[in-house]
């Protein structure tokens, strides 16, 4: 049974074609780039899976059951989880704050439980509290707990963000462009966060990236795309030895 | 101990309005003074759930309110007085004191219900359409109770003061301003131990960044639907206790100026801030009570320095030309309310120590 | 039968004309600063009572004038001075809040307060008794048939006509009506191009509160009693019409406009008058459900 299986996703914004017949396969426990130039359409298929747009035309499957037509949050609730390209934290809410919401997919009480402060409610917020703390600790950030993620330098929160996804317990993390941003010691700590996370917690991770440096040096198979067309898939190696993911990026040599 | 130092305070305050009043201390004025501010707590609060939590831009409070007042007068004046359209009381009329809260929050439930209508569309929009859409229906409210001349219509309607009677015939105490006091403190710790939950955070995060709070397993759906329906059930209870204070309700007391007076405690106090809804509440109320007195001091002292012309006399109407002025000039100097979005324990830590909240 | 559909036609032409000419202030404000100027239902009132001084002053003085010359003399300055009070308010309401970073919404509820003490400010100074609004020209009935056609009826929906074509002229054609749609585009980049952001903010308001002036004046002239709480309920109709167009586009305030006109004059050939509001705003909401950003509004992608 394979984790996630894409099958001729393509989707139409008016009639404009941003992506056309993608298929990915994961089996579980992999770690795969996507690239491609600017506009190629990268951050739509990342959309399209965590449910943000519905597919014009494909199938999305996870654990062998359709996710299209889902709504995000289900979607999360199943283990898909991601990060945005543009960190997308509540910046007026704590670190921790951040991270405990996040367990909405598995909240185990009711607005009445809330209400009432029943017993289930303690329980229950006991247990997400403990789960939140855990993320913070192993990602080393307990001390920015208390800390408005608008505060924090822009490194960190990228990290808190992936401690966001990470909290929700994925066995996909979707990864989108982690290093946009980062200065390159930053970087260098991000390829063994992510290198360490993908180890530790035993997940399958897709990311989009632009730097090389971090896709070749963590990747072991990447698709590259292109005006929505998948134009190149392989390892590291084969694909930057590719004439056509060379002329994607660099123009024809004619110009 | 010391942490029950506050509500043992708050109970105490309790007792000791119940008492004056029952006493007559404190005369019926002060008496009235002391329960629009408890309503006025309840709805400024309510819609902070929405307005200020969630960041949604409704502007038709006074239109749930409504819903809530004629919902819960018209069941009392069935269910216990001897009414000309609906005949004599189904019940005896000593039960209405144990069935008034009851009435209550069956007028907030239906109030809750008009506030799902309204959750709906804002599914799909945000800002300010739902802004049109509440105010839309906050005319569509009123115009339909304009419509319905079986309770009164544009007349209004009454009875609610027979209830009172009769709850006093049960045991002589001033219900009313015991009633208003329990709901205010019931609507509070309500809002209180939902938007602390990291369940009621969700609408938080809906705030900040709606497209984020999805992707991250919050159902945005569920979640602004809940909200919409406490804020305007709350809203429904402050109805119900407005209508009983007066004893007479008419559509034009529900109109949009109301849902303004709602709104301009909200931002007032400051966007998701529950201590800054219930301050600005209380402020809002006092002043609004306070320039009743001063406006003829002023009258008589512009009169006495001959800066007017004898013919023209400083009337009530500047109340509402002064409440405006002063809360444009307050938005001036403190553009984000007078709270933020902090609460009193966050600005006076040590206040911490002195209460226990659950 | 076939008179009466065209009388109403008429009569709703005429309402749409009044609504429109609002709407269009508020869709103005809206498209270049994102602000609903809750204020502007009451500088509509504020328009048509300045149109009864000038107007009352005019035919004091110029005794022997006509009324037609009176008229002329009262139609730009009710409009510049209308438009003064609606710039009054963006310069000493509108803007230090807009400087201080003020959430968006304080600028509202400071609106909405500018509002209650133009009416209430209004109703204090002048009292509670009505004006009634003088006669300047006389009344023309043209009758076809049934049909009977007032000539104020005709200037009216010319004048909105006129002023929706020199609108759309003005923000579709010229630079300053680039200028204002490069600012409801991006507030911050607009400055740095060289745009001076504060004229064109304020040409913004000029535009729109002279348009609810001249709507003061002709509403006046065709229903000559005033008070100070005319404007709200028109007021917020209009607001509304203009979202039901899709508010910040002229095209959707002015059809927007119109469309309330019908929807009014249909239900009450229909129903009793007090279902008018009622059935008028559900229908509008039904709209809005439908197609929450308006007629002619645009969903706004999000990017992510």
């Amino acid at each position: 049974m394979a984790l996630l299986d894409i099958n001729g996703l393509t989707q139409n914004f008016g009639g404009l074609c941003a992506l056309s017949d993608f298929s990915i396969r994961f089996e579980g426990g992999e770690l795969t780039g996507l690239i491609g130039p600017n506009g190629a359409g990268k951050t739509t298929v990342f959309n399209l899976t965590s449910g943000f747009y519905r597919p014009s035309q494909g199938d999305i499957r996870f654990r062998d059951r359709s996710i299209v037509g889902r709504k995000p949050h289900q979607i999360t609730g199943m283990g898909i989880a991601r990060t945005f390209q543009n960190i997308r934290l509540w910046k007026d809410m704590s670190v921790l704050d951040n991270i405990r919401i996040s367990q909405h997919y598995a909240m185990g009480y009711s607005l009445w439980d809330a209400l009432a402060r029943t017993a289930n409610y303690d329980r229950a917020e006991k247990k997400i509290l403990r789960t939140a703390s855990e993320i913070l600790e192993s990602l080393d950030l307990t001390r920015y707990a208390d800390e408005l993620p608008k505060n924090l330098p822009y490194g960190i929160q990228r990290k808190v963000e992936i401690a966001r996804a990470l909290s929700i317990q994925p066995s996909l993390l979707l990864l989108d462009e982690p290093a946009a941003g980062l200065n390159s010691s930053d970087v260098q700590g991000l390829i063994q966060l992510i290198r360490w996370i993908h180890e530790t917690f035993d997940i399958t991770i897709w990311m989009i990236e632009h730097q090389m440096a971090v896709v070749m040096n963590l990747c072991s198979w990447i698709k590259v795309i292109d005006f929505g067309v998948t134009i190149a898939e392989g390892t590291p190696d084969e694909i930057q030895n590719n004439p056509d993911v060379i002329k994607a990026y660099l123009g024809d040599d004619n110009i | 101990m010391q942490r029950f130092s506050v509500p043992l305070l708050l109970a105490l305050l309790f007792g000791a309005l119940v008492a004056a009043s029952h006493t007559g201390a404190i005369d019926l004025y002060i008496q009235s003074v002391i329960m629009f501010i408890g309503i006025n707590i309840i709805l400024s609060s309510s819609l902070n759930i929405v307005n200020g939590y969630m960041g949604e831009f409704a502007c038709g409070h006074a239109a749930f309110m409504a819903i809530g007042a004629y919902v819960a007068s018209i069941l009392n004046v069935l269910l216990f007085t001897k009414d000309k359209y609906f005949g004599p009381p189904l019940l005896p009329p000593e039960l209405s004191l144990y069935f008034f809260p009851l009435v209550l929050l069956a007028g907030g439930a239906a109030a809750a219900l008009a506030g799902m209508l309204v959750a709906i569309p804002s599914f799909k929009t945000r800002g300010d359409y739902l802004a049109i859409i509440t105010i839309a229906a906050n005319f569509i409210v009123t115009s339909t109770i304009i419509n319905m001349n079986a309770i009164g219509g544009a007349r209004g309607f009454m009875g609610m003061k027979k209830i009172i009677f009769s709850m006093e015939d049960v045991l002589e105490l001033p219900w009313m301003l015991i009633w208003v006091i329990l709901g205010t403190v019931f609507s509070v710790w309500t809002i209180r131990r939902f938007v602390s939950s990291t369940y009621g955070k969700g609408i938080i995060a809906i705030h900040q960044d709606e497209i984020a709070a999805e992707i991250m397993g919050v159902n945005t759906n569920r979640m602004k639907l809940m909200a919409f329906m406490i804020s305007s059930g709350l809203a429904g209870i402050a109805g119900g206790l407005f209508a009983h204070i007066l004893g007479y309700i008419n559509p034009g007391s529900f109109g949009i100026l109301k849902s303004t007076e709602c709104l301009v405690m909200v931002y007032l106090g400051g966007m998701g801030s529950l201590s800054g809804s219930v301050i600005s509440a209380i402020l809002f109320t006092l002043l609004l009570e306070g320039l009743r007195f001063v406006i003829p001091w002023i009258n008589t002292g512009l009169h006495w320095l001959h800066l007017l012309p004898d013919a023209y006399e400083v009337s009530q109407v500047w109340k509402w030309v002064i409440i405006p002025l002063i809360l444009v000039l307050l938005m001036q100097f403190r553009p984000e309310g007078i709270m933020g979005n902090k609460e009193l324990s966050d600005i006076f830590p040590r206040l911490k120590r002195w209460y226990h909240f659950k | 039968m076939f008179e009466s559909i065209v009388q109403n036609l008429f009569n709703a032409l005429q309402w749409g004309s009044f609504y429109s000419l609002i709407a269009l202030g508020y869709t103005l404000v809206y498209g270049v600063l994102t602000l609903i100027n809750f204020a502007h239902g009451d500088i509509f009132m504020v328009g048509a009572y300045i149109a009864f001084f000038v107007a009352t002053f005019f035919l004091a003085t110029l005794t022997s004038a006509p009324g037609w010359v009176v008229l002329t003399i009262t139609l730009p300055l009710t409009m510049i001075l209308t438009a003064l009070v609606g710039v009054t308010l963006e310069r000493i309401a509108y803007r230090p809040l807009r400087r201080k970073g003020a959430n968006r919404l304080y600028v509202v509820i400071t609106a909405l307060m500018c509002g209650l003490i133009l009416e209430n400010g209004n109703l204090a100074l002048l009292g509670a008794s009505r004006k009634s609004f003088p006669e300047m020209i006389e009344k023309v009935v043209y009758t076809f048939g049934m049909v009977s056609l007032t000539n104020l009826k005709i200037a009216v929906i010319i004048s909105a006509v006129l002023v929706f074509v020199l609108l759309q002229f003005i923000v579709t054609k010229t630079r300053i009506g680039m200028a204002m749609r490069a600012i409801s585009y991006d507030k911050f980049a607009v400055p740095l191009m060289g745009i001076p952001i504060d004229a064109i903010i304020v040409f913004t308001f000029v535009l729109g509160s002279s348009m609810a002036g001249l709507a003061g004046l002709l509403y006046s002239l065709s229903y000559p009693i005033l008070d100070p709480y005319m404007g709200a309920l028109i007021g917020w109709k209009a607001f509304i019409a203009a979202v039901v167009g899709g508010i910040g586009d002229i095209r959707g305030a002015f059809l927007g406009g119109f469309l309330l006109g019908f929807v009014e004059i249909l239900v009450v050939a229909f129903f009793p008058s007090t279902f008018r509001d009622l059935i008028a705003f559900s229908i509008l909401l039904l709209i809005l459900v439908y197609k929450p950003t308006g007629l002619f509004g645009v969903a706004k992608t999000t990017k992510i």
